[in-house]
């Protein structure tokens, strides 16, 4: 408990010092890509569906991995597609 | 042995989620940085598929087929001007995810072979913490974001929802909360075999989801259409929160992380937007501020001091644009909603034809979410080098011969500096009012988002044009290439 504690306040400060130096320009895809990141319950998603044994925590799984895939999925896909916009002046 | 293999694949998702963020803060590396995040993820996923024992891989691989191939239409078919509403969207299935995570988890702490499930270990009091703070953050998220995307929608009305009892009732909502977190805390570690839907863990868990629906939704709907910036980045930390809430569940470290800097940056966003509209979070969280744009006043209205303005049409405006030497143009929703940006741009274009210098001042809550009219400028192909951010142009309007407003109005209101009356005193604004002449784009002098008449309108040295963004554009344009 106390190592996930050590562990959650050294990534958010990390991830304070990153974001905090990207530009106003990117925020909307920052916010799109950063959702995406948090969809990693997906990997949590596929270990409680994905060792059987309990009906329940099987549904319960599978629902949260449906949700999460599509976070996942379309948060990376949309941000690809707004990023890709983004040009210099020729 | 495996569960190192594991350790380290988490690990290496975690660094690239690190550098593929730190990608983002430039645009000419933004979009290979996404893709290092999203091979991050990849890497998680295929670790977690191979390595753990998932005993059901087909099954696992129609879940994510499914919610891919719905994630993938969504990503291709918003609108840019649609994408508020799609982010809101997504924290809510995040959340969603991250809540359900945790009920399965409880399903397996009590399932009858939970021995063999769990490696021998039982549901103890921390595990019973963890897990109601990963339903409740989860579910608030989940509620919140989609009462965020029914107001960004339109499909529920902008306005703040107010009703007397609202503080109170929410306050014993959360009360609520606790007192189930105590319950499910009571009744871990020791589970009643008679049956799943009886046990007080799960009655406890049950409680807490429900209560933080309805949370979610008492604690969105007050806010106005106006603060939505705000609010869909907070929800954006949420669902990071939500995240690293379940990896605490789990012992997932690839979770934790992930979800930690996922928080970190929604607050660090929703701090930026509340220091642009000078609110702080509190007071945008109590809500009743700004509703919808097309609610409030009058159209053709005079001010009530019995002011005037100066019309002008689009020859004069394209004469004085020609002959300028630096033009300022300052995008707000309004020129998204007439979809008037690529009628901009081109006119961006003629005018640098004529060498005259062209900036584009984006103010931080322009959009409806923070960046989102950056985006939408460079769908409309302007060079991101040509958009400036408030402080670094601010100081520019003194030497900017014109200054075009489209579809802007609070983030240019002067009275925002000196009129400790206005609702909007000592939000930072754009100091159009600086250039030697502005011009502003207008259907009609209808009051902005926050319902507030702009002093702006009414300077001698000021002219509007009135009609539709995207016609009176093209006018200009057609008298510019006249020249």
């Amino acid at each position: 408990m106390l190592t996930n504690l050590i562990v959650f306040i050294l990534a958010s400060i990390i991830g304070s010092e990153v974001i905090s130096k990207v530009p106003q320009t990117l925020h909307t895809p920052l916010m799109s890509g950063s959702n995406a990141i948090s969809g990693i319950t997906i990997v949590g998603a596929l270990v409680v569906a994905g060792m059987v044994g309990d009906p329940w925590a099987m549904y319960l799984g599978m629902a949260a991995l449906i949700f999460a895939t599509t976070n996942v999925v379309g948060g990376f896909m949309v941000t690809d597609r707004m990023l890709q916009m983004f040009k210099k002046k020729e | 042995m495996k569960q190192n293999i594991i350790d380290i694949a988490y690990l290496v998702s975690a660094i690239m989620f690190i550098y593929g963020l730190k990608r983002l803060q430039s645009p000419a590396t933004a979009r290979k940085g996404n893709q290092l995040a999203g091979v991050g993820m990849f890497v998680a996923v295929a670790a977690t598929l191979f390595v753990q024992q998932i005993l059901t891989p087909a099954q696992m691989l129609i879940g994510v087929v499914v919610g891919g191939g719905f994630g993938a239409i969504l990503a291709k078919r918003v609108e840019m001007t649609g994408m508020p509403e799609l982010v809101a969207a997504f924290n809510g299935f995040g959340g969603a995810a991250s809540a359900l995570v945790a009920g399965a988890e409880i399903a397996r702490f009590l399932a009858p072979n939970a021995a063999d499930l769990m490696g021998g270990a039982v549901m103890g009091g921390i595990d019973a913490i963890t897990i109601s703070l990963s339903i409740l953050i989860g579910m608030v998220t989940f509620t919140g974001s989609f009462v965020a995307f029914g107001k960004l929608s339109g499909r529920i009305s902008g306005n703040p929802v107010i009703f007397p009892g609202l503080r109170v009732i929410t306050i014993l909502f959360m009360l609520g909360a606790i007192a189930s977190m105590v319950y499910m805390e009571t009744g871990a570690g020791d589970f009643s075999v008679a049956g799943f839907v009886s046990d007080p863990v799960v009655q406890a868990a049950l409680a807490i989801a429900v209560i933080g629906a309805v949370l979610g939704i008492l604690l969105v709907i007050p806010i106005g259409g106006a603060d939505m910036p705000v609010v869909v980045a907070l929800l954006n930390s949420y669902s990071g929160l939500a995240a690293a809430a379940t990896g605490f569940v789990l012992d997932s470290t690839a979770l934790i992380v992930s979800g930690a800097l996922v928080g970190a940056s929604g607050l660090i966003l929703t701090n930026i937007m509340c220091e642009a509209m000078n609110r702080s979070l509190f007071n945008v969280l109590i809500g009743g501020f700004g509703g919808d744009s097309d609610g409030a006043g009058p159209a053709g209205a005079v001010s009530a001091e019995g002011l005037t303005v100066n019309s002008t049409s689009a020859d004069d405006v394209a004469i004085l644009l020609s002959y300028a030497s630096k033009v300022i143009f300052v995008p707000g929703y309004g020129m998204a909603v007439a979809q008037a940006q690529h009628a901009v741009r081109e006119l961006a274009e003629e005018l640098a034809k004529k060498d005259v210098e062209v900036k584009f001042a984006v103010h931080p809550v322009a959009g409806r979410m923070p960046g989102h009219m950056n985006v939408l400028l460079a769908e409309a192909n302007v060079p991101y080098d040509q958009l400036f951010e408030m402080d670094e142009i601010n100081g520019e309007f003194e030497t900017t011969d014109v200054a075009v407003v489209i579809g802007a109005n609070d983030v240019v209101n002067p009275a925002a500096r000196h009129d400790k009356a206005s609702p909007i005193f000592g939000m930072p604004i754009l100091n159009v009012d600086h250039a030697a002449t502005s011009i502003v784009l207008k259907r009609s002098m209808r009051p902005g988002y926050a319902g507030i008449d702009n002093e702006l309108f009414y300077n001698t040295n000021n002219q509007m044009l009135f009609g539709d963004a995207k016609d009176s554009i093209t006018n200009v344009i057609n008298e510019v290439k006249a020249l």
